[in-house]
């Protein structure tokens, strides 16, 4: 089909090279397909690159190492090693600042979605967002020198006084709390603080999305705001505010540095929430640097590995529920 | 004696009175959770300031740590590596996760877009301390040291998801209509993408990156396993020393992301845990740098998004 009309040789040979990589077309996708596949690889390779690394931890321990005791062994010289104690840190702080945290990012969404005046909406939602800004270590600093002392500790006596007193909540309120406020609690309370505003601002959002005809139908059979708001607004947003609850959850088990500034990194065996105590990204944060033997190092590899699964599948079950939320209200926005 | 209608009357005005005060008491209660929830803002953002300045002064910028006990020490290490590890970072993290980006907005139903969008969502939500250890077993084990390209390597990856998501939000703002007009003249895909869709989007995806590299900015536990830190890492000695040397400048930017590398979040973190009031007076110092640094970037790019807003609805 070419050979008869010879006229334009130059041209046409350029052209034919341009034209089977289609002016550009080919590389440039061949460029951002082979990038996108780059970013999965990565994704698979830090799990990947992990479970290998962690080998020598399952082989010599299997699931002793998960087994749950209070009484747990953990020598870094004599090579033994049980992680029970920082799982039970880890749930143990990022439940409690959960529930502590899951009110007051409701009220803060509420009040940004609903009530709050136009003016004042963006400079609050600003800030709200700011404290998600503040880096993890200046918490930590704060909380070792403010919050700790001026805070934490008595409110730490307060409970210990008094829950710590009754039959089934001692075990959970058994104080005292140290001195200097280093103990769970404080690690709790200062992840609160920080996954507040990551909770509050998916929360809003969910709000924002759900139609105004739901609200003006509440309204229209004499709900008063707060009638609407909770008994119609947030149960259409259920699944959507669950999702935020776990992305928030999330964020507090991978917390590093300020948990660890605030938590006092022991291993006691109390299980109290007063007492010092440790979790699964502190005890990384702490040891890594310092491991004594390579069994040393691929337990706390090991240890990543489970905060790996355990950030994974929350995030899955989460973008599950916001997007079952998005596909439930797809035009009708407002805001 | 009242009728039954007087009581019923009466029995409905009292439910009215609770409903009437379970309302205003729960809305008054959420505005008083937001603005519980400010007070830490405030108390650390004000205190950091306060405390913070106290131990800032000239020297604090300009020289080098040192020992204990010698006054007039500064952070300029840890200042310098904090550049460095954020440029390094910036410069892994941006072109891949825009090249990314294109292909998430572009194929968004296709099975690699659904997968890729997956595997950012996932990516993002790794928590830093195990992207640490990835770095630490995929870059600082082969090369038998820690190093500054480690901790850089480490800050992208925890930047490319916040990156591929803004960039790709922004792409999709870009009127359809602005991509077919590019086609409809004749310029290919790549020239489309490059030249008319990203600058259409650039305001937004510009400032997705600079809050994502405040985000890294403040990062350490990542580093702690990458970077190290290294108190004698001088960026100026190493310049000019290569230069006299007459070294190449790929040869001066080898040594400068070769080695352990200090940074203000870790400095901060080795700071606050030490025994010694003046330690611990640096560390304020160095906390309110940080916050500086994050707080400025953060509002600043806000204003600036908003203003365009505006003017885009103007």
């Amino acid at each position: 089909m070419s050979s008869h009309n010879s006229a334009l040789p130059r041209f046409r040979s350029s052209s034919r090279l341009l034209r089977s990589l289609q002016h550009g077309d080919r590389p440039w996708q061949g460029l951002i397909i082979l990038v996108s596949v780059l970013v999965i690889v990565l994704m698979l390779a830090v799990g990947g690159m992990l479970w290998v690394r962690s080998a020598p931890t399952r082989s010599a321990l299997g699931w002793s190492f998960l087994t749950p005791t209070l009484d747990a062994n953990w020598d870094p010289v004599n090579s033994n090693f049980q992680a029970w104690p920082f799982i039970y840190g880890t749930l143990l702080t990022s439940l409690v600042a959960i529930v502590v945290a899951v009110p007051v990012a409701g009220g803060i969404a509420i009040f940004l979605a609903e009530l709050c005046p136009a003016w004042l909406r963006t400079p609050l939602t600003w800030m709200v967002e700011l404290l998600a800004a503040i880096p993890s270590v200046v918490y930590g600093l704060w909380g070792i020198f403010i919050f700790l002392p001026q805070v934490v500790t008595p409110f730490g006596n307060f409970l210990g006084d008094t829950l710590g007193q009754l039959p089934i909540l001692n075990l959970l309120f058994a104080g005292p709390i140290p001195a200097s406020g280093a103990s769970r609690l404080a690690a709790a309370l200062i992840l609160t603080i920080m996954i507040i505003p990551t909770i509050a601002a998916v929360t809003r959002d969910v709000f924002l999305a759900i139609p105004n005809s739901q609200r003006e139908a509440a309204k229209a059979l004499g709900a008063t705001e707060w009638e609407t708001i909770w008994q119609v607004l947030v149960p259409y947003g259920l699944s959507g505010i669950l999702g935020a609850v776990i992305l928030g959850l999330g964020r507090a088990l991978g917390e590093t540095m300020a948990v660890t500034m605030v938590i006092g990194n022991s291993i006691e065996g109390s299980a109290s929430l007063l007492r010092p105590g440790y979790t699964m990204a502190s005890v990384i944060a702490n040891e890594f640097a310092e491991a004594v033997s390579s069994l040393h190092t691929s337990a706390l590899v090991e240890i990543g590995v489970i905060l790996f699964i355990m950030t994974l599948l929350l995030n899955v079950l989460a973008r599950f529920l916001v997007w079952q939320v998005a596909r439930q209200a797809p035009q009708e926005g407002r805001a | 004696m009242s009728t039954f209608a007087e009581l019923m009357l009466r029995h409905r005005t009292a439910r009215m009175r609770t409903r009437k005060i379970t309302n205003g008491a729960m809305l008054a209660l959420t505005g008083l959770l937001t603005a519980l929830a400010l007070v830490p803002l405030f108390w650390i953002v004000g205190y950091v300031i306060v405390r913070g300045g106290r131990s800032i002064n000239l020297a604090f910028f300009i020289n080098m740590p040192t020992p204990l006990g010698v006054s007039g020490g500064g952070v300029r290490s840890a200042i310098e590596g904090t550049l460095v590890i954020t440029l390094l970072a910036a410069v892994f993290a941006i072109p891949p996760g825009v090249l990314a980006a294109f292909y998430a907005a572009r194929y968004p139903n296709r099975p690699l877009g659904v997968v890729l969008r997956f595997s950012t969502d996932v990516l993002a939500g790794v928590p830093s301390i195990v992207v640490g250890l990835f770095a630490y077993a995929v870059l600082v084990v082969p090369m038998g040291h820690y190093s500054g390209l480690a901790g850089g390597a480490a800050l992208a990856l925890l930047m490319l998801p916040t990156i591929i998501r803004t960039t790709e939000e922004m792409l999709k703002l870009v009127p359809g209509t602005l991509r077919e007009a590019s086609l409809g003249l004749g310029a290919p895909e790549w020239k489309t993408s490059l030249s008319v869709l990203f600058p259409a989007a650039a305001n937004g995806i510009i400032t997705g990156f600079l809050l994502a590299l405040a985000r890294a900015a403040g990062e350490t536990a990542p580093l702690l396993m990458t970077a190290l830190g290294n108190e004698r890492f001088d960026l100026g000695q190493i310049v000019t020393s290569g230069i006299q040397g007459h070294q190449s400048a790929f040869a001066i930017l080898g040594r400068i992301v070769n080695q352990p590398v200090d940074s203000l979040p870790l400095a901060l973190w080795k700071y606050a845990q030490q025994p010694y009031p003046e330690r611990v007076e640096q560390s304020w110092g160095v906390a309110l740098v940080l916050m500086i640094f994050v707080l400025v970037i953060n509002i600043a790019t806000r204003l600036w998004a908003q203003n365009r807003a505006r003017k885009l609805k103007g």
